[in-house]
């Protein structure tokens, strides 16, 4: 007899690796994006039945509410011509073959059979009702691994900063609003009061 | 009443699980059926408020002073023909309308309407909102993407760029609304806010306030944030090529996410269920400081009508001055408006920060 919870990780876990397999084997790049989204978002699911439920938000919340929406915005501004894409196909196979081969012999080294299996992981003791998971993990970052926390932090900052210096550039020959100084214009600037006679002279 | 209903489940002799399904399925059509309602009828306020601001009168043939508009809109737009354009990809281009509506929606799940009131009571129910509110946005892209068209591209790209610009700052304003509660649960931020209109978020956490309802205005891509349709210049942006049911699953999710938005603002800033008369000694006893839903869809409904008279009253925003106005204004406000709301924690300023009152 399988619990609920059981019913539902098998059922997320067949979505996963079903989605896994079609972002790879897919023909539509846009298609293969969308698939990708379907396997985080079941990812998210599967870690909501661990009780990471701030991580599986976040999860949602940063892959697919913002880094999967860029990505389909660049997908979609590229014009992907398949024919092209699959020219090489057979002159790359043996070296592509050769490095897919490599990648699984690592693969199974590192998250191989050996590594899984009840008997290697204790039992899950479940938390109370009451347990925050987000309050563990704020205290955990922001005591514990704090220095981690903020390093990381940085490294990232610097990343967004040498890529916005690293693709600016600055044409001379395109206007741009300066919206300060179209705040700040005055009525003096713009317009000049000139008094005159109503009418003409009669003569 | 749920313990009457398991009563009566019990009698007839469903299994436990069954019977907590029929319990969620009912608690789920008891917050749906109001709220597409809701939608529907908003629909009619949004044309009868601005004909009124335009100086017109607006829907008044169907039924006693157009009351039944809603429905006879409904009716049509049921028998008409979803027509799906020659080169589109034919399965995302019915799913899109789906996944817009599906997390406009699922949203409402941890809604609380009362104290106890609520469908799921989560604990970090301000982010699972955040997190489903920006699923909302690849309705619209497929929508673009899939209708084979260019208007329907650009359109979906506008959207993209801008929902996503405004959800930092959102994100910003809700990180000041959940320090100051010192909690993401929206029944324990409402809970945060009591003793009466002055103890209320809206004033200390003003701008993080102005914000959080325009970047939310701007998230709906309601006018005058409404870019990705465009009417005059991208015809209708990415649902130019939907008509029929396929078109109002579109403007059904546009409205309940503009409810939701309103209902947010009105709960996590105005103090959701409580009242505003509370704490004020004429008042102490009578029902009217007494905290109730009544007052959560009053101060809702004054934040829907916010957006029907921001519809009325101003143009467009260029594409530009959208960006300009979430990267360059928005961001930083939020930004310096944390760092005030941190030190008057410290500090412990006002009703709003003194001791004891959260924050753990």
């Amino acid at each position: 007899m399988i619990s609920f919870a059981q019913t539902l990780f098998y059922l997320f876990s067949a979505i996963i690796i079903f989605a896994a397999l079609r972002v790879v084997t897919v023909r539509n790049p846009i298609h293969a994006a969308l698939y990708l989204v379907l396997t985080f978002f079941t990812t998210a699911a599967l870690w909501i039945l661990l009780e990471a439920e701030f991580l599986a938000i976040t999860l949602v919340l940063v892959y697919v509410g913002a880094v999967m929406v860029l990505f389909l915005f660049v997908i979609m501004m590229l014009d992907i011509d398949l024919a092209v894409m699959r020219e090489g196909f057979v002159r790359s196979l043996p070296v592509a073959g050769l490095v897919a081969l490599v990648m699984l012999a690592i693969m199974v080294m590192v998250v191989g059979p050996q590594h899984f299996g009840m008997a290697l992981y204790p039992a899950v003791t479940p938390h109370a009702a009451d347990y925050s998971n987000t309050r563990e993990l704020g205290r955990l970052l922001y005591t514990v691994y704090l220095y981690p926390f903020e390093i990381a932090a940085v490294i990232l900052l610097v990343a967004i900063v040498a890529a916005i210096a690293l693709t600016l550039r600055q044409r001379k020959d395109s206007r741009y609003q300066q919206v300060e100084l179209q705040v700040a214009v005055e009525r003096n600037d713009r317009l000049r009061i000139v008094s005159m006679p109503a009418e003409e002279p009669r003569p | 009443m749920v313990e009457s209903i398991l009563s009566l489940l019990t009698l007839l002799g469903f299994p436990d699980w069954l019977q907590s399904v029929i319990i969620i399925m009912l608690k789920i059509v008891v917050i749906l059926i109001p709220l597409l309602t809701a939608v529907a009828y908003f629909t009619l306020a949004e044309r009868k408020v601005i004909a009124y601001m335009h100086v017109r009168i607006g829907p008044n043939r169907v039924g006693p002073r157009g009351l039944l508009q809603p429905i006879a809109d409904a009716v049509k737009l049921m028998f008409k023909e979803i027509i799906i354009p020659h080169g589109a990809d034919k399965a995302l281009f019915l799913f899109a309308p789906v996944l817009s509506m599906a997390p406009a929606l699922a949203a409402w799940a941890v809604i609380p309407f009362e104290a106890e009131m609520v469908l799921a009571q989560v604990d970090a129910s301000l982010l699972y909102i955040l997190a489903l509110t920006s699923m909302g946005v690849y309705g619209v892209i497929i929508a673009g993407w899939a209708s084979n068209s260019k208007y329907a591209l650009l359109g979906a790209m506008r959207s993209a760029a801008q929902i996503v610009s405004y959800e930092i700052a959102m994100g910003f304003a809700l990180v000041g609304v959940l320090m100051a509660a010192g909690s993401i649960n929206l029944g324990e931020i409402v809970m945060g806010q009591q003793g009466g209109f002055w103890h209320w978020y809206w004033l200390p956490l003003f701008p993080l306030f102005v914000i959080y309802f325009i970047s939310g205005v701007a998230e709906t891509n309601r006018a005058p944030f409404d870019v990705a349709e465009g009417e005059s210049e991208i015809v209708a942006g990415f649902h130019v090529d939907y008509s029929g049911m396929a078109f109002a699953v579109f403007f059904l999710a546009e409205y309940a996410n503009m409810i939701l938005v309103a209902m947010l603002a009105a709960l996590m800033f105005l103090g959701g269920w409580l009242s505003p008369f509370e704490g004020i000694g004429i008042f102490a006893d009578s029902w009217l400081a007494a905290p109730s839903i009544l007052w959560l869809l009053v101060k809702t409904s004054l934040f829907m009508f916010l957006y029907l008279w921001f519809r009325a009253t101003f143009p467009r925003y260029r594409y530009d001055q959208i960006m300009r106005l979430g990267w360059k204004v928005f961001i930083p406000i939020t930004i310096v408006w944390i760092l005030v709301i941190g030190v008057a924690i410290v500090a412990e300023v006002g009703p709003w920060f003194a001791a004891g009152v959260a924050h753990g």
